[in-house]
C-alpha cells in the first residue's frame, strides 16, 4: 500500500473491477484513440501560413499539376495533437528497458542531438564550397581517426548509410580487390547463425551463398569452415561476437585459413559494442567491418532508421574504398569525387549513394566519444557484458540457455526448453513481457536455436533495473511452468492494442488510405 | 562517467553473483593477444557535456551554415523552411528512441505515421503504392532499377543524362553486377532523345524531372516508348516540393518513383540523413524493397497497423530477398510526414507556387547581367546559367566574398566539356529579396 504525503494510507475504495467498463469517447485516461490525419483534415486549412503568388505556365514546360494531390488540411494545434497522441502508443528506450537482442538499445543523450542541429553541421549543404565547409570535413576527419583507431584498422570508408549498407560496401570492396587480381570468386561462406542481412547483401554483391554450420556450443565450426575454402571462396562473413552473444574463440585461425585460401574476412560489426576500448578488429585479421553507429554509439534508433555504416577496411582493402574519399592538403580538407583526381594507389569500386555521408549521424556519434573518451567506451562496453552475464546467471535456473555454461558477452541468449508442455510458446511469453511494461527480447533469432529469447540490457540499466526486469522474467517463467496460463493466453492484455492480426495484413495489403474506402458517417 | 548507472559496489556484487572473479574471466573466449590495454588508444579520455558541447561548436563555427549567407546551392538538397513544430515532434522520446516497429502492440505511434506517410508518398507521386522509406533518392534510385531489372527479367538501364550524376554514379555501382547501365549523352537544358536508346534487352529508363540541370523533363512520351518495347519508366525526383506545383510522375506514366524527400521536413544536414521516398504500381508490389506498413485488426477487431509482407525481405528471405535493406529512414519520413500534414493540400501548393514564381524573379534578374544566360527554359526552383567563363572558380571567388552562388556543374560532371562554365541556382522560400540582390551584385562585379 503507497502513502500520501500526509501518511495517510490511500485507498483504491470500492472502485471494483474497471478493466470491462467501456467509455463513452472510446478512450481510456492517458490513452487516446486517434484517426488517420486523412481523416480528420478538411479542405482549405492549412498548419503552414504562406503567401499567395502568381504563377503563370509560362516556365512549367507544360506540366503543370492538373488535379488535386489529395491531402488534408490542418492547422497546426490539431497537427501536434495528432502526432503526440501517436508517439504515446510507442514504446522507447527513454521510457523502459527495451532489451531487444542484437539491436543495442541503449541511452540517447540529449546532447547529441543538440550538437547535430548546430546550423554549422544541420544547415550546411552537401555541396556547398569547399572553403565553407571545413569544419565539417574535419569532423568527419576526427570520427574516422576514432573509429580507425578503436578498430585498429588503416581505413575507413564513412559514405555508407545503415548496417546493410556499409556491408555491400565492405563486400564490393572484396569484390573489386578480387577482380583486381584477375580472379573469380563466386562464392561467400556464412554461418547459419547469420543477421539476414548478411545472405542478403552477399546475393546482391553478385556472390552466391554458402552456409557454415554452427557447434552445438554456439560457436561457428571453424573445421567445417576450412573444408569449405577453395580458389573458389570469395571470403566469409562472420558476426564476432557472434548472433549467440559469443566470442568466437578460434576468431584468428578461422581469418589465418581465409587467407591462406586467397580470401577475405568479412565481420558483421553490429557487436562491436561488446568488445570496444578491449579488442581491436584489426587484430583478430578483419579485412572489413562496419559499425552501425545507431548500435555501438548511440545514434537513436527513430522508430527504424536513420542509421550509419561506416566500414573500416585493411590495407588490403583500403585501395578500393568507395568514393568520395576525403584528403587533406596544405588548404585544408578535400573531398575527391572525380577519378581523374585521385591519391596514388586508389582504386574505388564506385560510389555508395549521393553525397558523403550521414554527417548528421557523425556529428551524434562524435559527441558520444567525445563525452565517453577511451575509458568510458571501454567501460560501456563491460558494463554491457557484465549486465548480460549477471542477467544470465540470474535466470538460467529457471528459464533455459543453450550455452549458459559459460559466459557470455552483451547478450544472453535463452531457448524455450523450459516451456515445453506448458503450452506456452515464445511469442506468449514475450507478449506477456508488454503487459509487464517491458519490451520483448528479440525472439526466434538467432535461427539456430529453438524458440531463441535474445536479451541484450545494454550498459544503460542500473543494477535496480536489472533485478527488477529479472524478478518479472523469473515470475512469468515460474507462472508458465505452473500452468498458470491466463497471463499468456492472449497477451498483451494491457497495450494500445491485442495482438494484431498480420496473416490478414498480408493476405489482403491495405497498404494506404484511400477516399473512396471511407464510409460516408466517418466525417 | 553521466550515461553508466552502475556503481563500483554494483559491479562488484554482480560479479559475485555471475561467479566471476573478474572483468577478465567474462572475455575469457577472446585470444589473450587479442586483449590491448587502454593506452593503446590514442585518444581523449571522458569529458563532461559542456567541454563536449564547447569544442563541436567551435569545429561547426568553421563551416558557413546557409542561413549565414546569401546562398542558392541545391542540385538535390535544397534549404527549405522546416517548421519548429517538425523537431519537436520528432524529438519526443516515444519518436526518436524506439525501434523498428516488431512489436505492433506497442509500436502504433510509429505504424500510423507510416502508414500517413506510405498515403502521402503515394499520393504526392501518383502511385499506387508507396513503401515505409529508404536511406535516400540515390539509393532509392538504385533499389528501383534492381526492381525493374526483376520485374522484367532484362538487363539493361538506360540512365537520362540528365539524372543527377550521384545517383547515376550509385546506380552503375550496384546495378551493374545484376546487368548493365548505359548512360544517355548529358545535354544541359535540353532533353536527350532517350525514347531512341530503348531496346528489347531494355529493363528500364531512368529519367529525372525537374533533371540536374533544373529542366523539367515531359516523361509521357518516354512511358509510352519504355512500354511498347516492355520496357519500365523509373521517374526521379530530387525536390519533393516540386510534386506541388508539376504533374505527377504517375500520372505521366512512371512505373517506378524514386524520390529524395530531404526537403520536406528535413534540414540539409550535409548531405544525411536524408528519406529515400519510393512508390510503384501495385502490381509490382511483390518485388518491392524495403519495408511496407498495411492496415489489419487486433483481437478486439480494432483497427491497427503492422509491418507486412515481410517475406520479402532479408530477415525472413535472406538470400532470395527482394533487397538487403534493414534500419531506414524512419524518423527523417516521420518528419516529413509531419512538415506534409502541416502543409497539406494547400500549404504545398502554396509553396510550390512561391517557389516557382520566386525563381522565375531572379532567373529574369540574372538574365539581364551581361554575359549571363539562362540556359532552361522550363523549371520549379532551380536553373541553371551559363557564364562567360568557368563556373567553379567563380563560387570560390564569390564564396570569399560571402555569396554561396551555387553548385558549379563541373562539381558533379568534372569531365564534361558542356558543363565547365555551368551554374546551378536554386531559389526557395528562404531565399529574401536582399540574397538576390547580392548574388546580382557579386556576379556583375564577377564578370565586369
Amino acid at each position: 500500500m503507497s502513502m500520501n504525503n500526509q501518511g495517510r494510507p490511500t485507498s483504491a475504495g470500492n472502485a471494483g473491477n474497471t478493466s470491462e467498463l467501456a467509455t463513452i469517447s472510446g478512450d481510456r485516461g492517458l490513452h487516446h484513440e486517434e484517426r488517420l490525419i486523412f481523416e480528420i483534415g478538411r479542405a482549405g486549412m492549412t498548419g503552414v501560413d504562406l503567401p499567395e503568388s502568381q504563377v503563370t505556365d509560362a516556365r512549367l514546360g507544360g506540366m503543370r499539376r492538373r488535379g488535386e494531390i489529395g491531402l488534408p488540411g490542418l492547422s497546426e494545434p490539431e497537427v501536434i495533437r495528432h502526432y503526440v497522441r501517436l508517439s504515446r502508443m510507442n514504446y522507447a528506450i527513454d521510457a523502459g528497458l527495451y532489451p531487444l537482442g542484437s539491436c543495442t538499445m541503449k541511452h540517447n543523450p540529449r546532447l547529441n542531438e543538440k550538437m547535430a542541429r548546430l546550423p554549422g553541421f544541420g544547415d550546411l549543404h552537401p555541396l556547398a564550397p569547399r572553403s565553407t565547409t571545413q569544419g565539417a570535413l574535419a569532423l568527419i576527419s576526427e570520427l574516422m581517426r576514432w573509429l580507425t583507431t578503436l578498430t585498429g584498422m588503416p581505413a575507413v570508408a564513412m559514405s555508407p548509410k545503415a548496417g546493410a549498407h556499409g556491408e555491400l560496401c565492405g563486400l564490393l570492396a572484396i569484390r573489386a580487390a578480387i577482380e583486381a587480381r584477375g580472379e573469380k570468386r563466386p562464392r561467400i561462406l556464412v554461418p547459419e547463425s547469420a543477421h539476414g542481412t548478411n545472405p542478403a547483401t552477399a546475393a546482391l554483391a553478385g556472390f552466391t551463398v554458402d552456409q557454415v554450420p554452427a557447434k552445438p556450443n554456439g560457436h561457428v565450426d571453424a573445421e567445417a569452415l576450412k573444408v569449405k575454402l577453395g580458389p573458389d571462396v570469395a571470403g566469409i562473413m562472420l558476426t564476432n561476437p557472434n548472433t549467440c552473444g559469443l566470442f568466437e574463440p578460434d576468431i584468428i585461425a578461422m581469418a589465418e585459413a581465409v587467407h591462406k585460401a586467397g580470401g577475405y574476412f568479412y565481420c558483421d560489426g553490429a557487436n562491436f559494442n561488446a568488445i570496444a576500448g578491449r579488442v581491436r578488429p584489426g587484430d583478430l585479421g578483419i579485412d572489413a567491418m562496419h559499425i552501425n553507429l545507431h548500435k555501438t554509439f548511440s545514434t537513436p534508433h527513430g522508430g527504424g532508421g536513420p542509421g550509419a555504416g561506416p566500414v573500416v577496411l585493411s590495407e588490403r582493402l583500403a585501395p578500393f574504398a568507395p568514393l568520395p574519399l576525403l584528403v587533406a592538403d596544405k588548404d585544408g580538407f578535400r573531398l575527391v569525387e572525380d577519378r581523374a583526381e585521385l591519391p596514388a594507389g586508389a582504386k574505388p569500386f564506385g560510389r555508395m549513394s549521393a553525397f558523403h555521408g550521414q554527417m548528421g549521424m557523425f556529428v551524434r556519434a562524435l559527441a558520444y566519444m567525445l563525452s565517453h573518451g577511451r575509458d568510458g567506451v571501454r567501460q560501456a562496453s563491460e558494463d554491457a557484458v557484465l549486465s548480460a552475464n549477471y542477467i544470465l546467471a540470474s535466470l538460467k535456473d529457471i528459464m533455459s540457455a543453450p550455452f549458459g555454461d559459460g559466459p557470455c558477452m552483451h547478450e544472453a541468449l535463452f531457448d524455450d526448453t523450459f516451456l515445453e508442455g506448458t503450452g506456452v510458446t515464445t511469442l506468449d511469453f514475450a507478449k506477456a513481457m508488454i503487459d509487464e511494461g517491458y519490451h520483448p527480447m528479440t525472439m526466434y533469432f538467432p535461427l539456430v536455436v529453438h524458440g531463441a529469447m535474445l536479451i541484450e540490457p545494454t550498459e544503460s540499466e542500473s543494477k535496480e533495473s536489472l533485478d527488477r526486469f529479472i524478478t518479472v522474467l523469473r515470475g512469468l517463467a515460474e507462472d508458465a511452468k505452473a500452468g498458470r496460463k491466463a497471463r499468456f493466453d492472449g497477451a498483451p492484455h494491457f497495450a494500445p492494442r491485442r495482438r494484431l492480426d498480420e496473416t490478414a495484413a498480408a493476405r489482403k495489403p491495405v497498404l494506404r488510405w484511400r477516399r473512396e474506402t471511407m464510409p460516408e458517417a466517418a466525417e | 562517467m553521466r550515461y553508466l548507472p552502475l556503481t563500483p559496489d554494483d559491479r562488484k556484487s554482480m560479479l559475485a553473483k555471475i561467479g566471476a572473479p573478474d572483468m577478465d574471466a567474462l572475455f575469457r573466449d577472446v585470444p589473450r593477444a587479442a586483449v590491448v590495454p587502454l593506452s593503446v588508444f590514442d585518444l581523449p579520455d571522458t569529458q563532461g557535456e559542456l567541454a563536449v558541447d564547447r569544442a563541436l561548436t567551435k569545429i561547426a563555427a568553421r563551416n558557413v551554415a546557409a542561413g549565414a549567407a546569401p546562398f542558392f546551392c541545391g542540385a538535390g538538397a535544397y534549404r527549405h523552411h522546416v517548421p519548429s513544430a517538425v523537431d519537436h515532434l520528432i524529438q519526443r522520446s516515444e519518436f526518436l528512441t524506439s525501434y523498428t516497429p516488431y512489436q505492433p502492440e506497442i509500436a502504433q505511434g510509429t505504424l500510423q505515421t507510416l502508414f500517413e506517410f506510405q498515403t502521402q508518398v503515394a499520393l504526392l507521386t501518383g502511385m499506387e503504392v508507396a513503401n515505409a522509406s529508404l536511406y535516400d533518392g540515390s539509393t532509392a534510385t538504385a533499389e528501383a532499377v534492381l526492381m525493374a531489372q526483376r520485374v522484367t527479367r532484362r538487363p539493361k538501364a538506360i540512365l537520362s543524362g540528365g539524372l543527377h550524376p550521384h545517383y547515376a554514379e550509385t546506380v552503375e555501382t550496384v546495378a551493374a553486377l545484376s546487368g548493365v547501365v548505359t548512360r544517355a549523352p548529358v545535354t544541359p537544358g535540353k532533353a536527350e532523345d532517350i525514347a531512341a536508346l530503348i531496346d528489347d534487352e531494355t529493363a528500364c529508363v531512368v529519367v529525372q524531372s525537374p533533371d540536374v540541370f533544373g529542366l523539367i523533363r515531359n516523361l509521357r512520351p518516354i512511358a509510352q516508348a519504355a512500354h511498347a518495347k516492355g520496357a519500365l519508366l523509373i521517374a526521379v525526383v530530387t525536390e519533393a516540393v516540386s510534386l506541388g506545383l508539376l504533374e505527377s510522375p504517375g500520372a505521366q506514366g512512371a512505373d517506378i518513383v524514386a524520390c529524395e524527400g530531404q526537403s520536406i521536413g528535413n534540414g540539409l544536414n550535409f548531405g544525411g540523413p536524408y528519406v529515400g521516398l519510393f512508390a510503384a504500381r501495385e502490381k509490382f508490389l511483390r518485388q518491392m524493397p524495403g519495408r511496407l506498413c498495411g492496415e489489419t485488426a487486433d483481437a478486439d477487431g480494432q483497427r491497427g497497423f503492422v509491418l507486412t509482407l515481410s517475406t520479402r525481405e532479408q530477415h525472413i528471405r535472406r538470400e532470395k530477398a527482394t533487397s538487403n535493406i534493414c534500419t531506414n529512414s524512419g524518423l527523417c519520413a516521420l518528419a516529413f510526414t509531419i512538415h506534409l500534414s502541416l502543409l497539406g493540400e494547400e500549404g504545398l501548393t502554396r509553396l510550390a507556387r512561391l517557389n516557382h514564381a520566386r525563381a522565375c524573379e531572379l532567373a529574369d534578374r540574372l538574365a539581364r547581367v551581361p554575359g549571363v544566360q539562362v540556359i532552361t527554359d522550363s523549371f520549379f526552383n532551380e536553373f541553371t546559367l551559363k557564364l562567360p567563363r568557368p563556373a567553379a572558380p567563380l563560387v570560390d571567388a564569390l564564396a570569399a566574398k560571402g555569396v554561396i552562388a551555387g553548385v558549379p556543374a563541373s562539381r558533379l560532371l568534372p569531365h564534361e566539356a558542356s558543363a565547365r562554365d555551368l551554374l546551378i541556382v536554386a531559389v526557395t522560400e528562404t531565399t529574401t529579396d536582399e540574397d538576390f540582390d547580392a548574388l546580382e551584385a557579386a556576379l556583375k562585379g564577377a564578370l565586369s
